[in-house]
């Protein structure tokens, strides 16, 4: 059968693609530029279908702490918000990596800091990415820039949640939150059964029936010895998860003479800048980083060689840059062009820096 | 083939529908669509505005700061996106309550009265469908009216489906417009 081909807004298709997962359950507070996830959940009513949960909580905090919970007997369980309302659930995410549980968050941001602006923003890459809560734990973050890869990422950042037991992230912004575009939506997955949750999840807390010895799900370890075990067991997990799941786009990255990096809907306006560069004779190859963490370093470093510079395009004041710089170890010069607040560069504009920032125009 | 298309006027005059009604008909005839709204205060008696991409390709940036097609419908956002207009490009605009006109000569420009042929249909909510009818007439690619009807059935909840009529009337009305 022929799968339809839909239009629909970022944030709406998330919650489609949740339920499409067998997902148990949301929890979620509105905001804006993100509130269409809830909504789109409350019209979609999957409890008289699928049996998922979707619940509107008192506040941010609430609702990541019951994801913690939820996540805790072994459901596949999400929230979402935007800015300011990710910073009220990070304690609760800290929480949830480390005692090792797989959920799904997705930060739709906004311009900030404090409470800022609901227009589009970058601006929580250093929170998303290296750390936002307390400890040293790594979320894996996964930045859409289609409204097709929203949907995909709610299937992949649970796959992935789950397989590593660590929560994940879709950082997205309010572009491709709020855009509409073609989406397929996979199959319906019914929820798994209380057996083979299970089965998939012999840690969870679900009633042990006498049968097993008895789990513990807990952040807290007061003998150092063991909450540095616990440490290095998390960081042995990292490293996994950076050997085996780094993902990026390249494009056109050969015949370039700059490298322009962008995540997420800016790297769309990076590959309009490309063409429009291109009339202008300069060529641009871009790198696209689909996983935030793991970042694609040696991905960089390689696409870098032999090129005379590299543009890094955010919606920030600089902050994916200092990963790249990392990456290719100032080898070439690596500047910023950004905007912040809630505006959105234009094509032009990007090409613009390149000429000033790199071509010394 | 590639229109880029922002609609942009107050508020509450059905810009954001009429985008999203041209992004369905572009799907309907197999192009690849996006809608970029303004969202939040802005659509709340302010200004807003849609951008819309048709295209045989895959659409790089939803976002643009020129196009090829300018809809305004007030004198803000005519003020506004006139100068965006690639040259060789169409502008329409409603003339209701325009005090100052754009001076360009490098583009085509089309002054319609939407809001008088939308009174003569008797329905004020059509109004954004006369907008249509003219962008669709002077849009250099064409789309198929089939396409635009489906457009229409897929974007309207099935309960608004007994208007789709009116909403082919006011667009064959906006049409008439661009043709005089």
């Amino acid at each position: 059968m022929k799968e339809e081909v839909r239009l629909m807004k970022g944030n709406e298709a998330i919650a489609h693609a949740a339920i499409r997962y067998g997902c148990d359950g949301y929890f979620g507070y509105p905001i804006t530029p993100q509130s269409e996830v809830l909504e789109t959940l409350e019209e979609l009513m999957p409890w008289e279908t699928t049996g998922m949960t979707v619940l509107q909580a008192e506040s941010e905090v609430a609702a990541i702490n019951m994801v913690y919970g939820g996540a805790a007997t072994g459901k596949a369980v999400m929230t979402s918000s935007s800015s300011p309302g990710v910073s009220l659930k990070q304690e609760g995410i800290s929480y949830i990596a480390a005692s090792s549980l797989p959920a799904l968050i997705l930060n739709v941001m906004r311009g900030g800091p404090g409470l800022g602006t609901i227009q589009p923003s970058q601006a929580d890459y250093f929170q998303a990415v290296k750390g936002g809560g307390h400890g040293d734990y790594h979320l894996i973050v996964l930045a859409p820039s289609t409204v097709q890869e929203m949907v995909d990422f709610v299937g992949l950042g649970f796959d992935l949640a789950f397989k590593y037991r660590n929560p994940a992230m879709i950082l997205a912004d309010g572009i491709v939150g709020q855009m509409m575009e073609k989406v397929v939506l996979p199959e319906q997955r019914p929820r798994r059964t209380d057996e083979e949750i299970r089965k998939q999840c012999p840690w969870a807390v679900n009633g042990r029936k006498g049968m097993r010895k008895r789990n513990v799900v807990t952040s807290l370890e007061l003998e150092s010895s063991k909450m540095e075990v616990i440490n290095h067991e998390l960081q042995a997990r990292y490293r996994e998860i950076e050997k085996n799941e780094t993902r990026w786009e390249e494009i056109d990255v050969e015949n370039a003479d700059y490298l322009l990096v962008a995540f997420g809907s800016i790297a769309r306006i990076c590959d309009k800048a490309r063409e429009l560069a291109a009339e202008k004779g300069i060529r641009l190859g871009i790198v696209r980083p689909i996983t935030l963490w793991p970042f694609p370093t040696e991905a960089i470093e390689r696409a870098a060689q032999g090129k005379k510079g590299i543009l890094c395009v955010e919606l920030n004041a600089g902050q994916m840059i200092e990963d790249v710089r990392l990456a290719v170890h100032d080898n070439l010069p690596v500047e910023h062009f950004g905007r912040m607040g809630g505006i959105i560069p234009s094509p032009d504009e990007v090409v613009e820096a390149v000429e000033k920032k790199l071509m010394n125009k | 083939m590639k229109e880029e298309i922002i609609i942009a006027g107050f508020g509450g005059q059905g810009v954001l529908s009429m985008g999203k009604i041209l992004a369905y008909s572009g799907l309907m005839d197999d192009k690849e669509v996006t809608w970029m709204p303004s969202y939040g205060p802005e659509q709340r008696g302010g200004t807003a505005n849609v951008t819309v991409i048709l295209s045989d390709e895959k659409i790089s940036s939803p976002v643009l700061d020129k196009y090829d097609i300018v809809i305004a419908l007030n004198q803000q956002s005519l003020d506004k996106f006139a100068p965006k207009v690639k040259p060789g490009g169409i502008l329409i605009y409603d003339t209701n309550g325009i005090h100052k006109v754009p001076e360009r000569d490098d583009i085509t420009i089309y002054p319609i009265d939407a809001m008088d042929a939308t009174l003569e249909i008797g329905n004020s909510k059509a109004y954004n469908m006369v907008v249509m009818g003219a962008l669709l007439e002077a849009m250099p690619y064409k789309l198929p009216m089939e396409n635009v009807i489906k457009g229409l059935k897929k974007s309207l909840p099935e309960r608004h489906h007994k208007l789709i009529p009116l909403n082919e009337q006011a667009i064959e009305k906006g049409r008439e417009l661009l043709r005089k």
